[in-house]
């Protein structure tokens, strides 16, 4: 008797374990949006709050990927139908200029809207980064200013390049890819803008950034089956490839070349000439 | 000949058949009858036996100095020669080819060093106290051992094989002036019918040595420990099991003619075996062996100064294997059927400090731990005729390479962006030899091919310096397969009193595999001249031959000498590097009333075939004096004897084609061994 109980009991805890887990099984897993970002800002409004994400921990100098959710605190929701834009502005002491900057676009999760900025320079205490952001909520339209800091990068490597080519015109070139670097074959992205006044900083399409790395502590040498940074319509990105035969630091020399093959900016890496003018810096 | 072929399988049958018609067509031209002793078969099976056994056969007078290092022992052999990159740990070379083309054994055991600049070839793992003999094979000859091309070399430890002698013992002392080597060691032994226990240890160290001229050779130094211990037990009377286990360990062993030296080399090898006399009724002398063993080598930079920038490169090998053999004897056929395998292990790396300390460590992997696995079948057949003899033999093995570590995969896929994970293939060997008498003559000739699987750093090889051509070498996974076809033969005139022998051999290499200069790739290592990729010639010639005499004088007085020439070419016609000049050695040794005396002279010619391309220049032509004196003396049963020499008598200095970057070999060398052996 005492062994059917047994039995009986063993069943019955193994049929209810079966059963949990099938539960367990069909419970939705619950997807954070956000993992893995950091929240750098958070406006409050009186019914809602607007949060800006970053993959970093502040924002720097040279390029950054902005996340950025409205929360309606009424419904406890996050609305997907904001069409946010957005304007960065530098307030300096004698004038003011914008930064390279995308429009803001739902992600995947359409409740995200992702956007990057490529700041130029670092603010102080007298010179200072603000983000106007326009956005509809219930149909009515919204307007937040947000003073933001800009650090320069807390690595102290060269990721950003703010240089006038040869044809006099005003670039900027900033790193984007690869964010973990590995000894391989990585795929490179970085984003190439110029700049046509204070406001107006159109992409530049159908260039050709040539790439080069180098390991300055090592004989400066270099590394095989780079490919040479061109244009992508699709993501208006320039991709290319970055071999890195070990760790360390590396210089990453570039030269940028227009559609028509002529150099702007940067220089061949020669005996005589160890790094060109246009470079990224990368540690790992 | 039918029982022959039925151990080929399908592909191997009809070379088989081939190989059958055609030696049926010589051999028919030979009918003398004359008996032929079996025990001479040995002959065509192995090339050369070094004796090196120390205290227990009391051989001690045939070896000129008894307690110098395995590699000098090695390179008083005919067919061996050492590359030298410091005074310890040389490499050996067979008909001109080195590590990667020959199959290096220890007791049948598969070992291989951890270092990626070949600077503990596993000759290096053992010392002469522990051995009795190194076994050699030329060519195919070798490839009972392993997969080879030009040879192998299976060193034999020494066991006391349930000899009834009870406990013995011995300590041994030598005492070198160029470097101050001191030598101590000692053995222990029990053996019964039963059982029987042998152990060993030997420690040498040395100080820096000195070239001819009395110039010393910076970082020339090394410390070598030898711990060893083999058993064995009898389970019945055709039935045994026995153990080994050898710790090694050589510490601050300076290599001169390198950028770094090795702050650590350790091996632990070790095995366990069993054995039996017969197994179906049919099959004899069956031996199964597990073993495994381990190897870490750290080359350190720490002690050089002025180094352009600090690094660390360690390295680990690990390899487990087993075997199988049995003979299968009948009237006129002796078998030899062995299985074997192995699972290897390669590790290495290399980390580099930057000069500015702010900066990140530089990391890479030389080495991707790749995984070799490795299973052959090797079959032999002595056939023995009335006078004459004939050896088939074969070794068929499936051999594959993994590169286990994604990081090294990462790494390696930046110049090979389509390579696979795991390379596999299939290695064949073929090998035929003949031997026949006519009245004095013995002539020995053969025919074998054979393949081999590029070496880890062939074919992984990750940014490894070669300071010789100083370039940096990258290894390439897709490397075809080298294959062989060798040609041998030789003719000895035999007499109680003389003897003369000529021998040759010829290769012709396929896929022969060398680094080849990329010049789009940039070095990594400072100051070196450029990239070099592993790469496939379409075919590469060697072409070995020698000379060798003996001479009775009288009953107390012999003489020997040799003299041997070599040359290999490229499918350019250009030389292959390391290709021995004309190289000579002669000797005179008396034996009479327990004392021995020898005087030797050993030379080269003018190393005019070399090959700038290679980092090779010409070396002059050297001969160097040797001589020694021994005496053995009886004390209460016991013996004890007492050996003395010189080498390089006139200071000669001097570096032969194999010194790495022409570093000068040992000035005038006193030493002097004592050994006290209890019976």
């Amino acid at each position: 008797m005492k062994t059917l109980t047994y039995i009986f009991t063993i069943l019955f805890l193994s049929v209810s374990f079966v059963s949990c887990s099938d539960d367990d099984d069909n419970t939705p897993v619950e997807v954070n949006p956000v993992e893995g970002l950091a929240m750098l800002y958070k406006v409050e409004a009186a019914d809602h709050t607007v949060q800006f994400y970053s993959e970093k921990q502040n924002l720097e100098v040279g390029y950054n990927e902005i996340y950025i959710r409205i929360k309606d605190l009424a419904g406890n929701t996050y609305v997907s139908d904001a069409a946010p834009s957005w304007m960065p502005m530098m307030h300096m002491e004698t004038m003011e200029h914008s930064a390279p900057h995308t429009s803001l676009n739902n992600t995947e999760e359409s409740s995200v809207y992702k956007g990057h900025i490529v700041f130029q320079m670092p603010s102080n205490e007298t010179e200072y980064w603000d983000l106007t952001l326009n956005y509809t909520l219930k149909g009515e339209a919204k307007q937040e200013v947000l003073r933001v800091t800009v650090a320069q990068p807390a690595d102290g490597l060269k990721k950003t390049s703010v240089f006038t080519g040869s044809d006099d015109v005003r670039y900027i070139l900033a790193y984007v890819n690869p964010k973990e670097p590995k000894v391989a074959v990585n795929d490179m992205q970085a984003v190439l803008y110029k700049m046509e006044n204070m406001m107006s900083f159109p992409v530049v399409e159908n260039y050709t950034i040539t790439v080069d790395p180098r390991m300055p502590g090592m004989g400066n040498h270099g590394s095989p089956n780079n490919e040479d940074l061109v244009y992508m319509p699709s993501s208006k990105l320039y991709n290319g490839k970055l071999s890195l035969t070990m760790t360390g630091y590396w210089k990453i020399n570039l030269k940028l070349l227009n559609a028509n093959g002529e150099v702007l900016k940067g220089e061949d890496v020669t005996e005589a000439n160890p790094e060109s003018s246009l470079y990224f810096e990368l540690e790992f | 000949m039918k029982a022959f072929i039925s151990v080929f399988p399908v592909k191997g049958m009809r070379m088989g058949c081939v190989l059958g018609v055609v030696l049926g067509g010589i051999l028919t031209s030979h009918v003398n009858a004359q008996e032929y002793p079996a025990d001479s078969l040995k002959l065509i099976n192995l090339n050369e036996v070094i004796v090196i056994s120390t205290a227990k056969q009391l051989d001690h007078q045939k070896q000129r100095k008894p307690l110098s290092t395995l590699d000098e022992f090695l390179e008083s052999s005919r067919s061996i020669k050492m590359v030298k990159r410091g005074a310890y740990a040389w490499e050996p070379i067979m008909n001109d080819m080195a590590s990667e083309r020959l199959a290096i054994t220890i007791d049948g055991m598969q070992i291989f060093g951890a270092c990626t600049d070949k600077m503990d070839p596993i000759t290096s793992y053992v010392d002469v106290s522990n051995l009795s003999e190194a076994q050699i094979g030329s060519g195919q000859q070798g490839a009972a051992f392993g997969n080879t091309i030009g040879g192998g070399i299976n060193l034999k430890l020494d066991k006391s094989n349930f000899k009834s002698t009870g406990w013995t013992g011995s300590l041994e002392s030598a005492f070198e002036s160029n470097n101050a080597m001191r030598v101590f060691g000692g053995e222990l032994n029990y053996s019964d019918k039963q059982f029987y226990l042998n152990t060993d240890a030997i420690y040498r160290k040395a100080d820096n040595y000195s070239a001819g001229g009395d110039e010393e050779v910076q970082f020339s130094q090394f410390e070598k420990y030898n711990f060893s211990v083999n058993a064995g037990y009898k389970l019945a009377e055709d039935k045994s099991v026995a153990a080994t286990l050898i710790y090694d360990e050589a510490k601050d062993v300076g290599y001169p003619a390198l950028t770094m030296d090795v702050s650590l080399a350790r091996a632990v090898i070790g095995s366990v075996s069993f054995n039996q006399d017969t197994l179906f009724g049919n099959l004899s002398n069956w031996e199964s062996k597990l073993y495994y063993n381990t190897i870490k080598h750290t080359m350190d930079d720490t002690k050089r100064p002025d180094v352009p920038i600090h690094m660390d490169m360690p390295g680990w090998s690990e390899t487990a294997g087993f075997y199988s053999q049995a003979n299968f004897n009948s009237a006129q056929n002796h078998f030899l059927f062995k299985m074997d395998g192995f699972y290897n292990k390669s590790y290495a790396e290399m980390t580099m400090y930057p000069n500015n300390s702010n900066e990140p460590l530089m990391f890479m992997l030389t080495w991707p731990d790749v995984r070799t696995k490795d299973v052959g079948f090797y079959a032999e057949d002595h056939i023995q005729f009335k006078k004459a003899s004939l050896k088939l033999s074969t070794r068929l093995a499936y051999h594959s390479n993994t590169v286990a570590d994604d990081f090294g995969l990462n790494s390696l896929k930046i110049f090979y962006p389509e390579m696979q994970k795991t390379n596999t293939r299939f290695l064949k060997s073929f090998s035929v030899q003949y031997h026949d008498m006519w009245k004095d003559f013995h002539f020995n000739t053969g025919v074998s091919y054979g393949e081999r699987a590029p070496s880890v750093s062939e074919g992984y090889g990750f940014y490894l310096f070669n300071s010789f051509d100083n370039h940096d070498y990258i290894g390439d996974p897709g490397l075809n397969t080298e294959s062989s076809t060798d040609v041998n033969l030789s003719v000895t005139f035999k007499k109680p009193i003389f003897e003369i022998a000529a021998t040759a051999n010829y290769f012709h290499i396929y896929n022969y595999i060398i680094g080849v200069v990329d010049s789009s790739l940039s070095t990594m290592t400072i100051g070196a001249e450029g990239v070099k990729i592993y790469t496939n010639l379409a075919y590469a010639q060697l072409f070995n031959t020698s000379l060798s005499g003996r001479y009775n004088i009288s009953n107390a007085f012999k003489w020997t000498g040799q003299i041997s020439y070599h040359r290999g070419i490229d499918n350019d016609g250009e030389n292959l590097p390391l290709i021995s000049p004309v190289s000579y050695r002669s000797a005179i040794d008396f034996y009479k009333n327990q004392f021995s005396a020898s005087l030797s002279v050993d030379g080269a010619g003018e190393q005019t075939n070399y090959n700038a391309a290679y980092g090779e220049t010409k070396t002059a032509a050297y001969a160097t004096l040797s001589a020694s004196f021994g005496k053995r003396f009886f004390v209460n049963e016991n013996d004890l004897f007492v050996k003395a020499g010189i080498e390089n008598l006139l200071d000669t200095k001097y570096s032969s084609y194999t010194d790495w970057n022409n570093i000068p070999r040992m000035g005038r060398n006193f030493y002097l061994t004592i050994s006290y052996s209890i019976n």
